[in-house]
């Protein structure tokens, strides 16, 4: 049994991963997917995880819950939750962390519910199992979650199968169903992706109005530079399995220093101006984990790889602000204006 | 739902309607073949023929002869083979179904929970030793012929340890009533249900584990893991629930086609004079109204299985219910 620990401190961090690793077997050597990734949750903030697709942004939030494949996946490192170190938990008293304190929005409402019970009974049966409380209470409590996420007629949408509702409508069911246990952490995986862009700015406010509310903090997996900018607090872009660049929102918006974010920066459509002729984007495909190249990960996309750009690049530090990369300091603003223009390295 | 159902029967009706005419069709209106000839048997006289063919009204046009057919068939009941020296076909079609029904019946009670069982053991428990060898002991029943395992059972249990304490409750074999003596009647059913049921255990124990592994890739499992639960109920609750569709449309085309006569080989090494075995005979003597019965009576139970598949899959599945 792990009694609910309240935060000792209720400035520290909620959740802190040091140096997590993540490596798959297969049919050769095992594969490295996430090396050395290392971050703090603090409470009532939202963290934000960029990069593209395959740069293991869902890899390491599943192995930091004990959702991989223990058969396929080994996972190094720690994760700090609460104070306990919760990778090293054995499968049973993670399954009372699971739901209950930390629980997951996954990418894809129209897959992520089982497609032959309703959403009541799938949220019923989370509240079930874990805590001692009648199904009829259970079924009290998710059709007040249903309100409270905004699905209109609640009481009458608890009896409805998966496919009889909309893509924003199950979203909002599957996040009815991750609050139901209050968690102390939210982990959204593109909460967004798969939903038109009016129902995608109805569930960034709702996740929004929770932190608000319920405190809760939230780490948001996005490849959508845009809802960076809206939502976090904080900012990790991931490149080929690592941190390339870390730092609160400001400073990855005001001051990126990794030429990989300033990529992504100039490829967000600007609201104002003239509209260009094409968007800016990153030329080439990200390395797969299997072959890596020696250096920077980053190097053979990099406009401005240099000769050291072959050898493992050290971390830059200032402030909270990490950046995985060769560039020193005094050349950023120069090399970075040629990518983003003149107006943001003003700052 | 109560409309689905009622649509689906109608549905089965028109279907049945169909595989009669066919039937009746290839029987008796195949070109270069008399059927009168056939009815009357080898070596009949002219006269008989004759006779064969005013009785069966098979000197009228085709749609008359059908309704004739079908009206002695299932109206007045009073179809006669020739061959058999006037036997009425369906008291002997009604003694054989009851026997196959039970044969069949029973094995697929122990193939079901079988294998629900050996695929839920191998999927949960997947990659240990125990997957791995109730997968190679499932491929080895599907390979072994249900006759010879039955022969060998038979060698077994009625000859060289029938007088042994394991096998000395065996009786001998043939059909027992159930009505006459329920405990005989099981006691000579068991070992044919397990020959027969042998082979399907390991089907649908390796089809059912395919299904459960694949339905673990996706997202609502996740889900169901990210939630708290626990891996049994994961298993039972979520993925089981998704994987049975494949699981059951087999069940439906197997368990028609082993009630409408597929379970001949089984039948003969047991002595079980059901369906199928009264279809082989009669084929042998080209007896042409009882080949028409059993046809008739088989094409009935498929499509009967497959009316009862999808009224399960209505149940299990809402997505087929429509809303």
């Amino acid at each position: 049994m792990i009694p609910p620990v309240a935060n000792p401190d209720p400035t520290d961090p909620i959740l802190r991963v040091g140096g997590l690793t993540v490596s798959f077997a297969t049919d050769r050597d095992p594969v490295t997917a996430i090396r050395d990734v290392s971050f703090d949750v603090n409470p009532g903030e939202i963290l934000s995880i960029v990069g593209e697709s395959g740069s293991g942004k869902t890899v390491s939030l599943l192995s930091i819950l004990g959702l991989t494949d223990p058969r396929t996946t080994t996972t190094s490192g720690s994760v700090i939750f609460k104070g306990k170190r919760i990778l090293e938990l054995p499968d049973r008293e993670m399954r009372r962390i699971r739901g209950r304190e930390i629980a997951l929005i996954s990418q894809d409402p129209m897959t992520a519910l089982t497609p032959v019970y309703t959403i009541g009974m799938q949220i019923a049966e989370q509240i079930r199992a874990h805590q001692s409380i009648s199904r009829r209470g259970a079924r009290k409590r998710a059709v007040e979650l249903l309100g409270e996420v905004g699905l209109p007629n609640p009481s009458e949408m608890v009896d409805r199968f998966p496919h009889q509702l909309s893509g924003g409508m199950r979203q909002r069911a599957v996040i009815a169903m991750a609050l139901s246990c209050n968690p102390a952490l939210l982990v959204a995986d593109e909460p967004t992706t798969a939903l038109d862009v009016t129902v995608q700015a109805q569930v960034l406010d709702l996740l929004r109005r929770l932190r608000k509310d319920f405190g809760s903090s939230i780490i948001l997996i996005t490849h959508d530079m845009g809802v960076v900018g809206e939502m976090a607090d904080r900012v990790l872009v991931m490149y080929a399995g690592r941190v390339v660049e870390s730092g609160t929102a400001e400073q990855i918006f005001d001051d990126p220093w990794h030429p990989y974010t300033w990529g992504l920066l100039a490829s967000i459509p600007p609201l104002r101006g003239p509209r260009p002729e094409r968007l800016a984007s990153i030329s080439g495909t990200p390395p797969t984990p299997a072959n890596l190249p020696p250096g920077c990960a980053f190097a053979p996309r990099c406009r401005f790889r240099f000769e050291p750009c072959s050898n493992p690049p050290p971390r830059y530090k200032d402030d909270g602000h990490t950046a995985l990369c060769f560039i020193p300091p005094e050349d950023r603003p120069r090399l970075r204006a040629t990518v983003l223009g003149g107006e943001r390295s003003a700052a | 739902m109560a409309l689905t159902i009622l649509q689906r029967l109608f549905q089965m009706l028109f279907v049945m309607f169909g595989i009669s005419v066919l039937a009746f069709l290839i029987f008796f209106a195949t070109p270069g073949a008399d059927p009168a000839a056939r009815i009357a048997g080898r070596n009949a006289s002219p006269e008989t023929v004759a006779a064969v063919r005013a009785n069966f009204g098979l000197d009228r046009p085709l749609p008359i002869q059908y309704g004739l057919m079908m009206k002695r068939l299932f109206v007045t009941r009073d179809l006669t083979s020739f061959v058999n020296r006037g036997q009425r076909v369906i008291p002997q079609v009604l003694d054989a179904a009851p026997i196959t029904l039970c044969l069949v019946v029973g094995a697929a009670f122990f193939w079901l929970v079988g294998g629900v069982v050996l695929g839920l053991l191998a999927a949960a428990l997947r990659d240990s030793f125990i997957d791995k060898a109730s997968m190679a002991i499932a491929l080895v029943g599907v390979s072994i012929p249900a006759f010879w395992l039955g022969e060998v059972l038979n060698l077994v249990s009625q000859s060289r340890f029938h007088d042994t304490w394991l096998f000395a409750w065996v009786p001998a074999l043939g059909y027992k009533p159930f009505w006459s003596d329920p405990w005989m009647w099981f006691k000579t059913l068991l070992i044919p249900w397990i020959s027969l049921a042998t082979l399907y255990i390991g089907l649908y124990g390796r089809v059912l584990r395919a299904n459960l592994v694949e339905a673990y890739q996706e997202d609502f499992i996740r889900t169901a893991r990210a939630k708290g639960l626990s891996p049994g109920r994961v298993l039972i609750k979520h993925a089981l629930r998704t994987s049975l569709i494949p699981f059951i449309t087999l069940f439906g085309l197997d368990f028609g086609a082993l009630v409408g006569g597929q379970a001949l080989l089984t039948e003969v090494v047991f002595g079980l004079n059901g369906i199928g075995r009264l279809t082989y005979q009669s084929l042998q003597t080209l007896d042409l109204p009882v080949i028409l019965a059993t046809v008739i009576y088989a094409s009935f139970f498929v499509v009967m299985a497959n009316a009862l598949v999808d009224v399960v899959y209505v149940l299990i599945d809402p997505r087929v219910r429509g809303s």
